[in-house]
């Protein structure tokens, strides 16, 4: 089983490297996302911290949903997955190599990225520190769910607009509990509140997510 | 007996490929699935693999009901479709250490099995770059890789040349007299004089 894992790791690394826009479009979209809005609103600091929150996370989820579609989408194609599926046994680790590569893709670089988020929108530190927060807790969070709607609309021809119907509604309470504890730090209040709700939605998803992506991509197979 | 169908029946669009189907494979056998196309080989080949499951009839696996010892029979299974299942995006020495994790075999010399297969020299291109045989012959070194006691393969002749049926067929009469058994489609005749071949033809039916 673990070395399944690490095959299927390393095999994605590999195919990041060869194939760089896969996941640096998500990315320069979440760049241009945030600074059209500096620009967009003008020079109005006190408005731009306010909403930053808001605005780094929707340009987050909108970002990973734009990478999500491709997750399983080659591998299904190509009869990977039908070979997988085949030999059962190896599909559990491969799933969660497989979310693990599109964290490392799609939410790590957010992470590093976020200093550049918080001069762009000029946030102060006590707000930077919550972002850092919810970031870490909130992108593995993103890119479960994101792999459960991929998992789900894999077989749909042009499944990309019925993925987002899928995911968003579960995103919601992410977005709600992260901004809020953005804003909440940027008020000088704690959120640790916040921050324990989303961690509960993280280990609730990552106990429940890798198995139910594992049956619906039998189900797209069979 | 190795593995066996009993009443098959399957529907695709409304259409009945085949109904009540019955058929038995022991070790050291080959079955052809022969029919026109759209007869409903690859539909077959699915359910057996376990792939899809039939509107009726049982599947058995040294005779027990395949649902109580489906692990032992995935790992007894060694099914190649009409999908190649090699990413095109690797190369062939990638595909080839990827399959042997998921199969869980010990690494050995690749290197020497994909000259064998007459790739020597491509080894380290991309699988997109190479042509549609190669990419077959990439497709088809599972079979020289895994310890599988069925095959379940659907049309392998599909791209060759005249040198790698040949060795595709020498693989088979080995696997045979290892005790393997071979389940395949295709529409060439065999010519396997060493191995008993039987036929199992699918009428097309409206």
């Amino acid at each position: 089983m673990g070395s399944v894992y690490l095959q299927t790791l390393r095999r994605d690394f590999r195919l990041m490297t060869r194939q760089k826009s896969d996941w640096l479009n998500p990315l320069m979209f979440f760049l241009i996302v945030l600074t059209l809005f500096p620009l967009g609103i003008g020079a109005k600091p006190n408005l731009l911290r306010e909403i930053a929150p808001g605005i780094i996370w929707i340009a987050a989820l909108l970002s990973v949903l734009l990478g999500s579609e491709r997750l399983f989408r080659q591998d299904y194609k190509d009869g990977v997955l039908e070979q997988l599926v085949a030999a059962r046994a190896p599909l559990f680790p491969y799933v969660l190599a497989k979310i693990s590569a599109s964290w490392c893709a799609s939410g790590l670089p957010l992470l590093l990225m976020s200093p550049l988020m918080a001069l762009l929108l000029g946030l102060d530190s006590k707000a930077y520190w919550a972002m850092v927060g919810t970031l870490i807790i909130g992108t593995p969070l993103l890119s479960l769910l994101s792999a459960l709607g991929a998992a789900l609309t894999l077989s749909a021809e042009k499944g990309g607009i019925l993925l987002a119907l899928v995911i968003l509604p579960l995103y919601i309470p992410l977005l709600i509990f992260a901004s809020a504890a953005v804003e909440q730090a940027g008020f000088g209040l704690g959120y640790s509140a916040q921050l324990a709700v989303l961690g509960a939605m993280l280990c609730v998803a990552l106990a429940g997510v890798p198995f139910a992506v594992q049956h619906a991509l039998k189900l797209n197979v069979g | 007996m190795l593995f066996s169908a009993h009443q098959l029946s399957c529907i695709r669009s409304d259409r009945v490929l085949f109904e009540q189907l019955d058929f038995a494979i022991d070790a050291g056998q080959i079955w052809q699935i022969a029919g026109r196309n759209g007869a409903g080989k690859s539909s077959l080949l699915r359910i057996l693999a376990g792939l899809a499951e039939p509107i009726e009839g049982e599947l058995r696996y040294k005779n027990q009901p395949l649902t109580q010892v489906q692990d032992e029979f995935a790992t007894n299974l060694c099914f190649i479709g009409h999908l190649s299942g090699v990413q095109p995006q690797l190369t062939a020495l990638e595909n080839l250490a990827f399959w042997r994790a998921c199969y869980a075999l010990k690494p050995a010399d690749d290197w020497a099995l994909l000259a064998q297969l007459g790739l020597a020299g491509l080894e380290d291109i991309p699988c997109q770059n190479l042509s549609a045989g190669q990419h077959r012959r990439v497709s088809l070194a599972r079979l020289w890789l895994t310890a599988a006691q069925l095959w379940i393969l659907d049309e392998p002749f599909t791209a060759l040349d005249v040198s790698a049926i040949a060795q595709l067929r020498q693989r088979f009469i080995e696997h045979c007299q290892h005790g393997g058994a071979i389940i395949l489609t295709t529409h060439q005749a065999l010519d396997l004089p060493e191995i008993p071949v039987q036929q199992l033809t699918l009428e097309y039916r409206w």
